[in-house]
C-alpha cells in the first residue's frame, strides 16, 4: 500500500530521449581526465588546453591550421579506389570505402593542397586516419606521388602530415608497392633539391613509416605521438613481454636519433615555415648582407 | 606453425593458394644460400654495416654469374635449429638492410649488376630492431635502391613478407618463383585483424592475393619462374637452373643501358603499379 498515489498521469518521455543531451558539448580528456569544453577543445586544435595533451586532428583542419587564412587548393580529390581485389572480409572492401567516403566526405585517406604557408607557396599532404584508419592505398600512393611531380615541376616544397596505420591491406600487395612508387619520386624530389618536410603525428606506423614519413630532409613530430614500424602487439608477441612504458612514441623516436625536432601543434605553422627559410631564403642575398656587414664593421 | 600440419594441410587442400602459401614456408625449400651457390661462382660474404654490426638474416657479398662480377644479396633463413637462431629465422634487423644499401653502393661505385633474394616473413618485429630504426632503414633503402645506377634483378624465392622483402627489393626486373608469395601483411597478422582469429591464415591469404600468379595480372611483377616438379624443394639444382637463366637474361637486357637509363627504367617501373583508381569530380 502507498502513501501517495498519482493522480495524473507520469510525464511522458520520449521515445528513447531519456535524459537531457549534454554530450557533445564537454569532452574529458584522454590524458589529464579533466573536462574540456569541446569549442575551447576545437578553437585550441584538439590540444587539451588543461595539460597540453595533443589529440587527434582531422586532415581538413590540418591544412586550414597551415594555409594562411584557411585558404587552399586541392588536387585530385576525385581519386577513389576500384577495389582491385574485391577484398572481403567481415564486410566487403567496397562498403568499408563507402562508409569512409560517407563519413568523412573524402574520396579516400588523404588531402592533397596548395596555398601559402607564412605568404610561401607550399604543397601540404595531410593523412585523414577516419579514413580507413588512415591506410595507404593506391589513391594514397598516387595522390602523394602526384603531390611530389608537382613540387618538382613548380619548385615548391613539400610537407606531409602522416597518421596512419601504414599500408591498407585491402589492397595487398598493390598497396605495398606504394611505398616503393612514393619513396623513388622522393628520391627525384631529393636529386630536385627541393625541401620535403615530413611531420608525423599520432599514430604514423606500418608502411607508412617505412616508406615516406621517416624520408623527409627534417622529420618533425607532435609531442606524445605513436610512431613505428610494427604494431606494440605483435612485438609483444614476439619477444613474449610487455613493451616498456613509452616505447614507440614521439620522444622515444627523438631519444633515438630518428627526429630532428618535436613540435608542438601551436607551433607547427611557425616552425615550418622558418625551417623553409632555412632552406629556400636566397643563399647569394645573405652573403651579400653578411660581407656589407663585415665591411661596416671594418670600416667602424 | 609447421609442427601442427593437421589444420593447415586440411585448408591446402581446398585451397590452392595456402598451398602455395605452405610450399613458400617448406621446411625442405631452397634458401638464399642454396640458390647463391649454385647460380653464382666464387660467392665471398661481405660483413656488416660499419655502424652497428653484422646482421646475419641478410646474407650478402660479391660473386660470379658465369664471368660476370656481381654483387648478390639474399634473405637468408636458415636450415637447422642453431642456423635459424644465428639468421634470427631470416627476420632482417635495420643492420640488415644498412649493410646490404652499403653492399650495393659497392657495386654501383664499381659498376657491377645487384642480384638480390627476397625470402622472409618480415622485418624482425622486436624492441631493439625499432630502438635502431627498423622504419628508418627500410625507407631509405627503397629511396636509395631507386637511385643506383646500375642494373639490378630481384628474385622472390620463398615468402615476400611486407616492407621486410620490399627493403631489397626496388629492382630493374623482379620475378617471382612460380610458389612464392609477395604480401603486405602475413597471413597470420592479416587474419588476427580482420577475423580476430590468427588461425584463419589461410582464408586471409586468400583474400590477399598474394601468389605469383596474383602479382603478375596485378603487374607487380616482370614474370614468374617455374619451378620443377612439386615445387623447389624436390629438385633445388633445377630450380636454381631455372633462377639462373633468368638472372642471366635480365642482366644481358639490362647490362647496355646506362646509369641514367637504368634510374629511369626503375622509376617508371614503380611509377606505374597500382593504377587501380578512377578520377572524379571530387567528393
Amino acid at each position: 500500500m502507498a502513501w501517495f498515489t498519482r493522480d495524473k498521469p507520469a510525464v511522458k518521455r520520449g521515445d528513447g530521449e531519456k535524459r537531457v543531451r549534454t554530450e557533445g558539448l564537454w569532452l574529458k580528456c584522454e590524458r589529464c581526465g579533466q573536462i574540456v569544453w569541446r569549442k575551447a577543445l576545437e578553437d585550441n586544435f584538439q590540444v587539451c588546453p588543461k595539460c597540453g595533451h595533443h589529440g587527434r586532428l582531422d586532415a581538413r583542419t590540418r591544412l586550414a591550421m597551415l594555409f594562411d587564412e584557411g585558404k587552399f587548393e586541392e588536387f585530385d580529390q576525385g581519386l577513389a579506389s576500384t577495389d582491385p581485389l574485391a577484398f572481403v572480409d567481415s564486410k566487403k572492401y567496397s562498403d568499408r570505402l563507402a562508409a569512409s567516403q560517407a563519413a568523412t566526405q573524402l574520396r579516400d585517406a588523404i588531402i592533397s593542397g596548395g596555398g601559402k604557408l607564412n605568404g610561401r607557396r607550399v604543397y601540404v599532404c595531410a593523412m585523414e586516419l577516419k579514413f580507413v584508419g588512415g591506410s595507404m592505398g593506391t589513391v594514397v600512393g598516387e595522390v602523394i606521388t602526384r603531390a611530389i611531380e608537382r613540387s618538382i615541376q613548380h619548385t615548391v616544397p613539400l610537407i606531409i602530415v602522416s597518421a596512419s596505420g601504414g599500408a591498407r591491406m585491402q589492397e595487398g600487395a598493390i598497396s605495398l608497392m606504394q611505398m616503393a612508387k612514393i619513396s623513388a619520386a622522393l628520391m627525384r624530389l631529393d636529386e630536385a633539391r627541393i625541401p620535403y618536410i615530413s611531420v608525423l603525428t599520432d599514430p604514423t606506423t606500418g608502411g607508412v613509416t617505412a616508406s615516406f614519413a621517416m624520408l623527409g630532409d627534417l622529420n618533425v613530430a607532435e609531442p606524445g605521438a605513436q610512431i613505428g614500424f610494427a604494431g606494440p602487439r605483435v612485438i609483444e608477441q614476439t619477444i613474449r613481454q610487455k613493451l616498456p612504458a613509452g616505447f614507440q612514441t614521439s620522444e622515444f623516436l627523438l631519444q633515438h636519433g630518428f627526429l630532428d625536432a618535436l613540435v608542438k601543434r601551436a607551433d607547427l605553422k611557425n616552425y615550418l615555415s622558418k625551417a623553409l627559410d632555412f632552406f629556400l631564403l636566397p643563399a647569394e642575398q645573405n652573403a651579400g648582407q653578411d660581407s656589407q656587414k663585415n665591411r661596416v664593421t671594418r670600416a667602424s | 606453425m609447421a609442427d601442427s600440419p593437421d589444420p593447415e594441410t586440411i585448408a591446402a587442400a581446398t585451397n590452392p593458394t595456402w598451398e602455395r602459401v605452405l610450399l613458400a614456408r617448406h621446411p625442405k625449400r631452397p634458401h638464399s644460400a642454396d640458390y647463391i651457390s649454385r647460380v653464382f661462382t666464387g660467392f665471398s660474404e661481405l660483413h656488416g654495416d660499419r655502424f652497428f654490426g653484422d646482421d646475419a638474416a641478410v646474407m650478402g657479398g660479391f660473386a660470379f654469374l658465369d664471368a660476370r662480377p656481381v654483387m648478390v644479396i639474399g634473405q637468408e633463413k636458415g636450415r637447422d635449429t642453431k642456423q635459424k637462431l644465428h639468421r634470427n629465422f631470416g627476420m632482417p634487423k635495420p643492420e640488415g638492410y644498412r649493410k646490404a644499401l652499403r653492399l650495393m653502393r659497392l657495386a654501383e661505385k664499381f659498376q657491377r649488376p645487384i642480384v638480390t633474394f627476397l625470402d622472409t616473413v618480415g622485418a624482425y618485429p622486436g624492441i631493439d630492431a625499432e630502438e635502431r630504426g627498423q622504419a628508418e632503414a627500410i625507407a631509405n633503402n627503397l629511396r636509395e635502391m631507386s637511385r643506383l645506377g646500375v642494373p639490378v634483378v630481384t628474385v622472390v624465392i620463398g615468402e615476400g613478407g611486407s616492407g621486410g622483402a620490399l627493403g631489397l627489393g626496388i629492382a630493374n626486373r623482379v620475378y617471382m618463383l612460380e610458389n612464392a608469395y609477395y604480401s603486405v601483411i602475413s597471413p597470420e597478422s592479416c587474419a588476427a585483424i580482420i577475423y580476430r582469429d590468427s588461425g584463419r591464415a589461410a582464408e586471409a591469404a586468400q583474400a590477399l592475393r598474394l601468389t605469383a600468379q596474383d602479382l603478375e595480372r596485378l603487374q607487380l611483377i616482370d614474370g614468374i619462374i617455374e619451378e620443377p616438379a612439386e615445387g623447389a624443394q624436390t629438385d633445388p639444382n633445377r630450380a636454381a637452373e631455372f633462377v639462373k637463366e633468368t638472372i642471366q637474361r635480365a642482366v644481358a637486357e639490362l647490362a647496355p643501358l646506362t646509369s641514367k637509363e637504368l634510374i629511369d627504367d626503375r622509376y617508371n617501373k614503380f611509377r606505374r603499379m597500382g593504377n587501380f583508381f578512377a578520377e572524379g569530380q571530387g567528393a
